[in-house]
């Protein structure tokens, strides 16, 4: 997403005003990437909203109360954060251009959040062996898309890394393959704030 | 193998649908055989279907607008004759279910493909020239954009001729929209098409934004810019705050299509009403997309073309934001028959009413603007003054509609529909063909022909209250909405009024295809070799028309608002012998066009049922990103003699410093 079309006029001045002519690329990369991420929030609040309105309507099917198990979600919430921080490590690795402790730290994160995921499908898989699954009641159906959605948010998310790594590897730490990198931290911390909902709205409170 | 598509899909025993869809298909091929014999190929894939240059796609954009405004209307003007034949023992000529495919279409097409890539095109073309930069923020995502809006609407299209479109009108209520009341592929057809096209239309949003609020000339501080980039500000805000909710909306209805689930269902506990308000959460901010960057056309118009400085700019940006923040409050004023109860329905009501404040304020800066000045009558100006009268009355009907008792007995009547119709015709298309009508000279480097432009404009003007007007009685009278057979005699003289209104229209548009043939056909005695027909005042106009690749060989040093004509006052123009500097653009990419190679491939498989195409097509579409995600050289570099080379071939211009 780079295009230093921008990097033409004088720049410095730019940052934070914007009476100094475009921004610099990688100020503009970002920008928009947050941008993306806003939308991307606004997506998950349509979702939340979905299941506020129908998180009661269970048609005498089984309930949150039922089907969650705290102790899992626990364990899987503590994953997704830690692998926020382990994120956090690869992103300052990569300030500072060390690309084995990028590694290391990527990998963490990798790991991390295939564990997430992993609990995910498991739990899925459980619900839907029980006969709980997204078509048997309009709570379930909003429980399975909005969890399923931040799910398949993590799923890119670590093909992402993967991409992100393999980036790294071939071409070194460039500017752009940088920002891109900084625009995965983005999103993977975006999607951490986003299960901090999921958490509290969906297990804390309709676990109950 | 080909999931639910069979030789059944075409519609074989519909000749209507069946002529339409050879003659179009014949079309379509005849052009396809023109350009392969003209050998215009390799020139169509470098200089269009692959550019990235912000002012192609805006063009290209248009002209998706303009080819779906013929279909759109077609549909519209088949609605009004059946309505006008179809009274009392007649039943016309058009069966319920292929009436109820078309008032579908109708509004699905003129909202999403007319009226979106119009605006989207107008902004698209007209902002980055205005801020005095060389491109938007992301040129291949704008590229990605426009072709996943076309991807939608050649969905659309593909609907006509394999299997058939929704029946369930332009929002597509549940329970109708459910599998088990609209089992066939129409809704799929909808659905799919509009998230398609709504992607590219968020994405689309971001770049915009971030355009406009990081990407600007230097000096160009917020309240240097034109109105126009105001406008185009708040209704980007508005995309990426409201197509979210559409996505995630239509993703739910698919997913109880789909797969079963019961978001919006009649049993299992699903809420048909959730649809209603999530739908509108989106729908009503939506009209305040179409219509800013419209006030934004006109305000650049009135200011022209009456040699003055818009008057109350602070106003007006003020305006324009309040605007943007109160269409998110009003949403429920569509569905008050809800039955939310009585506080509620006057929450919205109030709110409703409140938007008209600053609309209003807007309407007398615009009017103060043309007091005192010099008004040049030129087609963009007859359509503006046509809005501004239109745009009152359809505002006011707004505000009778807004009431909720006096909802309670006009709701989804004609009386509705010819309010829409009031604001959408008198103000969003208005402000798309003066905008229109504004750029070209702009855009291709000559004008259009004023005669056939004031023709369609009094074609267009009359037109519509001829067709409208008549509506608003009828709703008066009862009549409902969507009816495909009038039951009662009385109401046929004034829907033969209004038929007569649409044909006066379809003169309009045949005044418009002749404008743009005449034009081309003597475009070189109409040629704009200075940059600036109409000695305007912001930007875009001090440049070359047609702009060259890099728009401005020199970045303009913005030190006022209005800043073209205050350089035009100081008269330093051509002072110096500017000195070129090296200018990086970003390179022709196809990605965008490959991406809507894969979206087409893949919603057509998702509405068949075609699984395997499916994950193929997506798994393409995921090839494209992760190729373009490690692509590297995406600028390449013109050197500062070919700047040199491309300035002085045209005489007075690149004087912008």
């Amino acid at each position: 997403m780079s295009i230093a079309t921008l990097d033409f006029a004088s720049t410095e001045a730019a940052i934070g005003r914007g009476g100094g002519g475009p921004a610099p690329t990688r100020i503009v990369v970002a920008y928009g990437f947050w941008i993306f991420l806003l939308s991307d929030i606004i997506l998950f609040s349509g979702l939340f909203a979905a299941y506020a309105v129908l998180q009661d309507n269970a048609a005498g099917g089984p309930t949150g109360r039922e089907l969650f198990s705290f102790k899992t979600v626990f364990i899987e919430t503590m994953a997704l954060l830690v692998s926020s921080y382990t994120c956090g490590l690869a992103a300052l690795s990569m300030e500072r251009a060390r690309a084995d402790l990028f590694y290391v730290f990527s990998a963490l994160t990798f790991a991390l959040g295939a564990v997430f995921l992993g609990i995910e499908i498991s739990e899925f898989a459980g619900m839907v062996g029980e006969g709980a699954g997204p078509s048997k009641s309009a709570f379930l159906s909003s429980f399975f898309t909005l969890v399923g959605t931040h799910g398949a948010h993590v799923t890119s998310g670590l093909l992402w890394l993967v991409y992100m790594v393999a980036q790294v590897a071939v071409k070194g730490f460039r500017p752009n393959v940088r920002q891109r990198i900084l625009c995965f931290s983005l999103f993977w911390h975006a999607l951490d704030i986003v299960w901090v909902g999921v958490f509290t709205l969906v297990y804390l409170i309709g676990g109950r | 193998m080909l999931g639910r598509l069979s030789w059944d899909a075409i519609p074989f025993n519909e000749p209507i649908a069946l002529v339409t869809s050879i003659v179009v298909i014949l079309g379509a091929l005849a052009i396809l055989a023109i350009v392969t014999v003209m050998g215009w190929w390799p020139y169509l894939w470098k200089e269009w279907l692959t550019s990235v240059d912000h002012k192609r796609i805006g063009v290209m954009y248009v002209f998706l607008a303009l080819v779906m405004l013929l279909r759109g209307f077609a549909d519209g003007i088949m609605m009004r004759s059946q309505q006008a034949i179809a009274v009392g023992g007649a039943e016309g000529y058009l069966d319920p279910g292929h009436y109820n495919q078309i008032f579908s279409a109708h509004g699905t097409i003129m909202i999403f493909f007319v009226a979106m890539p119009f605006v989207v095109g107008l902004m698209n073309f007209a902002v980055p020239l205005q801020l005095g930069v060389r491109d938007v923020a992301f040129p291949v995502l704008n590229s990605v954009s426009f072709w996943l809006t076309a991807s939608g609407a050649l969905l659309v299209n593909l609907s006509l001729f394999i299997g058939n479109f929704a029946r369930t009108g332009w929002m597509g209520y549940p329970p109708l929209s459910e599998l088990a009341f609209s089992p066939d592929v129409g809704v799929d057809y909808y659905l799919w098409s509009l998230q398609i096209s709504g992607v590219g239309t968020l994405l689309a949003g971001i770049n915009m934004v971030t355009t406009i609020l990081k990407v600007r000339a230097p000096g160009m501080l917020y309240f240097r810019m034109p109105v126009f980039c105001w406008t185009a500000l708040a209704s980007n805000m508005l995309i990426i705050a409201a197509f979210p909710i559409l996505t995630a909306t239509f993703a739910m209805l698919l997913l109880d299509r789909h797969l079963g689930m019961h978001f919006f269902t009649n049993e299992a506990g699903g809420n048909q009403m959730m649809y209603v308000n999530l739908f509108w959460a989106w729908g009503h901010p939506e009209v305040y997309i179409l219509i800013l960057p419209a006030f934004g056309v006109f305000s650049e118009v009135f200011a022209t073309f009456s040699g003055k400085a818009l008057f109350g700019y602070r106003s007006m940006v003020l305006a324009t934001l309040a605007i943007c923040v109160l269409s998110f409050m009003v949403w429920l004023h569509h569905f008050f028959t809800m039955g939310a109860g009585a506080n509620v329905n006057a929450f919205f009501g109030l709110m409703s009413m409140v938007i008209a404040v600053p609309t209003g304020v807007k309407v007398f800066n615009w009017l103060f603007t043309m007091f005192h000045g010099r008004l040049v009558f030129t087609t963009p100006v007859l359509f503006s003054i046509g809005f501004v009268v239109t745009f009152v009355i359809g505002g006011m009907t707004g505000v009778l509609l807004a009431i909720p008792p006096v909802d309670f007995i006009l709701h989804n009547s004609v009386f509705l529909i010819a309010h829409f119709h009031n604001v959408i015709i008198g103000g969003v298309l208005f402000g798309a063909i003066a905008g229109y009508n504004y750029w070209f000279p702009k855009a291709f480097g000559f004008t259009l022909d004023e005669r056939f432009g004031k023709a369609s404009f009094w074609c267009w003007f009359v037109g519509f209250y001829l067709a409208f007007m008549p509506l608003y009685m009828l709703g008066l009278m009862g009549m409902t909405r969507r009816l495909q057979h009038i039951s009662d005699p009385s109401w046929q003289p004034l829907l033969l009024v209004a038929e007569a209104g649409a044909v006066v229209i379809f003169l309009g548009i045949l005044c418009q295809i002749a404008q743009l043939y005449v034009s081309i056909r003597t475009r070189a005695s109409r040629r704009d070799l200075t940059g600036d027909p109409y000695n305007a005042r912001t930007l875009e106009w001090a440049t070359a028309s047609p702009p060259p690749a890099y728009n401005f060989a020199i970045m303009p040093e913005v030190g006022e608002v209005d800043w073209f004509w205050e350089m035009k006052k100081k008269a330093d123009l051509d002072e110096l012998p500017p000195t070129y500097e090296t200018i990086e653009m970003p390179r022709n990419s196809p990605t965008g066009f490959v991406s809507a190679f894969f979206a087409v491939l893949t919603g057509f498989a998702l509405i068949w049922h075609i699984w395997w195409l499916a994950i193929l097509a997506l798994l393409g579409a995921a090839v494209t990103m992760m190729a373009f995600g490690w692509s590297e050289n995406r600028e390449f570099e013109i050197s500062a003699a070919e700047v040199a080379r491309i300035e002085q071939s045209r005489p007075g211009l690149g004087r912008a410093a």
